[in-house]
């Protein structure tokens, strides 16, 4: 006769009474809604029964795996991080050679992939923070080319782009013998770019130190320039003079110091290039292809973000005597930042996960080692899945909280 | 102090013609908004422009202070003519306040900051001076306790009186008011006016586009009537209410004393 969720219900009306009597007491209401109809009660009823579906879910799945692999003998646990991985990367940026351990594969992965996630931000950010303030330009070319673009890269597969740069413009670059050469110093083949790498000699410490006191310098001045502006409303050219201080003081010191500094070229030995630094083509596809791919969305929300400030904020700024460029930097881009914010950290985090797509081109990335050559090698698909997963949670969720924190810091008040 | 003798200084010379609009139009695209307007107006004249809704009122105010360009005729506000060279039109806004319909504020700064970031960016005064002349504008208009709250923290009539006081900070030689009571609730637009009559007691230049009919009658040494773009009117008070010339006039004072 009573469907069992109604017992479960019935149930729960017995255990939650004394607590709703309690309840009407002090708020002295005359007579509360039967359990039955009490939202309450019916929200708990909900929750308790989700919360059961994901366990018995979680569980079902556990053991089923858990099962399977003892059925086939496969061995669990993370032991086979210490075994010797025997094959070789094209690029890395920690000490690695095919008798490392998996372990350091797993270093080799995640370290190329932060760098490329990280290049690609930086770039990202500049191209889709000008391409759209471009796209609002009263100049009519300008503002159709950033139009052109955002609505040809952002409807195009990013894939299919990283295919572009790759197998359509890098793989198609002359062969070394034949590199298109800039100076005798720099080079670009179908095997990667090749810059020329600094040597530091005796004496460059100096150098350093010379860093070290002009970035302390920038701060001391920003520091004294802000006080003086308070006392006498002087507005001192902070951001000329820092630029000054932070490209002078470290050039006269390199004279200072006889030029301590020796560039390694890259040249031509036998089929290929050594020495100097080189970036190889798979990292310069992805490269691109991400920068171009999350740039054209970047300018979108920062087209958005600008417009959703209005434009009686712009009048009242120009009405008080503010020429255009302060309004823009003290009325304009603080409200827009609150707009834009949110959206860019969503890019950002797309931008880290779509570098996944580094295995399609084979670039070493944390998928293409460790989820890649690593499983195959290994088995050990449950553990390598879970760590890599980990990884790019982690990854995602630090960005979240750093870009949580500015938004927090530059968001409007309000009641 | 020193404000009260400076103003007083001001009524003193009162020198005539202080915006100087001669055979001024303006189109938008092929729509005439603005058509031959002339008009003088002195040193601590007060001018309430009145007219229908679409009749280029607030058109013709944000064309004072270059928020609107026009097309023919010239424009001299304190002897500098408004031309499209900026420094003419930044000497202009430096010296010409301005209060909008819906206040315009800047929501991210204090009421404070919002009064302060005009004379300490524009006009380089000292952040201790420029909060203190801040704190003494916010007294005039009667909200001193608000100015570290923020301006979503306001009610209208209060956001509109810090509006008036962001507009004063500036030591403006004229002040225009663009509608300040219409987005208001009835019971604030008396806070709001109360303040706007104590400000042309003290002999600002003040050019109000207004619908207070009662604020004309007490303050206004002209009140024009526009319609279509064009002057249609212009009189005392006393004459523009009793015995309007116009026919047009006349239907508008009709429609509007009626309620």
């Amino acid at each position: 006769m009573i469907p069992p969720g109604l017992t479960v219900m019935l149930f729960l009306q017995g255990s939650f009474s004394g607590r709703g009597m309690k309840k009407q007491t002090i708020d002295s209401r005359p007579t509360g809604p039967k359990p039955l109809y009490d939202p309450r009660v019916r929200a708990l009823f909900f929750q308790v029964i989700s919360l059961a579906a994901v366990f018995w879910v979680g569980w079902v799945l556990i053991d089923n795996t858990l099962s399977n692999m003892q059925s086939r003998g496969i061995s669990t646990g993370f032991g086979f991080l210490g075994e010797s991985a025997g094959f070789g990367i094209i690029m890395h940026l920690v000490p690695y050679d095919a008798t490392m351990s998996y372990g350091r594969t797993f270093w080799v992965g995640l370290t190329n992939t932060l760098l490329v996630s990280a290049m690609g931000i930086v770039t990202a950010t500049i191209l889709g923070f000008v391409i759209g303030v471009a796209r609002l330009s009263s100049n009519w070319l300008v503002a159709k080319v950033a139009l052109v673009y955002i609505e040809i890269i952002r409807n195009i597969p990013l894939l299919l782009q990283i295919f572009f740069w790759y197998f359509a413009v890098l793989s198609n670059l002359p062969s070394p013998r034949q590199s298109v050469e800039v100076g005798g110093a720099l080079f670009l083949n179908n095997r990667g770019l090749y810059l020329p790498g600094p040597v530091l000699q005796d004496g460059f410490g100096l150098v350093w130190g010379a860093v070290v006191l002009a970035l302390v310098a920038v701060v001391g001045v920003r520091v004294w320039a802000k006080k003086r502006q308070l006392a006498t409303g002087d507005i001192f050219p902070t951001f000329k003079v820092s630029i000054a201080l932070l490209i002078l003081l470290p050039l006269v010191a390199y004279f200072i110091a006889g030029r301590p500094l020796e560039w390694d070229l890259p040249a031509l030995k036998g089929f290929n290039f050594g020495g100097g630094i080189t970036l190889i083509p798979e990292l310069v596809a992805l490269w691109i292809a991400l920068s171009l791919y999350t740039a054209s969305f970047i300018a979108e929300i920062v087209r958005s973000g600008i417009l959703s400030v209005s434009q009686g904020q712009t009048e009242a700024s120009k009405a008080l005597g503010l020429p255009n460029g302060l309004t823009l930097r003290l009325v304009v881009i603080p409200q827009a930042m609150r707009v834009i914010i949110p959206p860019l950290t969503s890019q950002y985090l797309n931008l880290v996960k779509n570098s996944s797509l580094a295995t399609a081109i084979g670039y070493p990335d944390l998928v293409a080692v460790f989820m890649g050559t690593t499983l195959n090698q290994t088995g050990q698909a449950v553990e390598v899945v879970a760590i890599t997963m980990a990884v790019y949670l982690t990854i995602s969720l630090l960005i979240s909280l750093f870009m949580n924190l500015y938004n927090r810091a530059v968001a409007i008040k309000e009641r | 102090m020193t404000q009260h003798t400076e103003s007083k200084d001001v009524q003193a010379v009162n020198k005539p013609g202080i915006i100087r609009v001669e055979g001024m139009h303006k189109w938008y695209g092929n729509f005439h908004v603005l058509k031959d307007l002339n008009l003088t107006i002195d040193q601590g004249e007060r001018i309430v422009i009145c007219g229908p809704s679409g009749s280029g009122k607030s058109t013709f105010i944000r064309c004072i202070n270059r928020l609107e360009e026009h097309q023919q005729g010239r424009i001299i506000v304190d002897d500098v003519e408004l031309t499209d060279d900026v420094r003419h039109i930044d000497s202009v806004r430096r010296e010409v306040g301005m209060v909008f319909q819906h206040f315009n504020l800047f929501p991210h700064l204090t009421v404070l900051e919002n009064c302060c970031l005009s004379p300490i960016w524009v006009r380089k005064t000292p952040r201790r001076e420029a909060e203190a002349c801040a704190m003494e504008y916010l007294e005039r208009v009667k909200i001193p306790d608000q100015a570290n709250k923020y301006p979503g923290q306001l009610s209208g009539g209060q956001q509109q009186r810090v509006a008036i006081a962001r507009a004063l900070c500036m030591k403006p030689k004229i002040m225009l008011f663009d509608e300040p009571t219409s987005a208001l609730d009835p019971e604030m637009i008396k806070e709001v006016l109360d303040v706007m009559i104590e400000l042309a007691g003290s002999g600002m230049t003040m050019i109000c586009v207004t619908h207070e009919m009662g604020f004309a009658k007490t303050v206004a040494d002209r009140v024009i009537f526009m319609d279509g773009g064009e002057i249609v009117e212009e009189a005392p008070p006393s004459e523009f209410f009793s015995n309007p010339r116009e026919a047009r006039t006349q239907q508008f004072l009709q429609q509007i004393l009626q309620h």
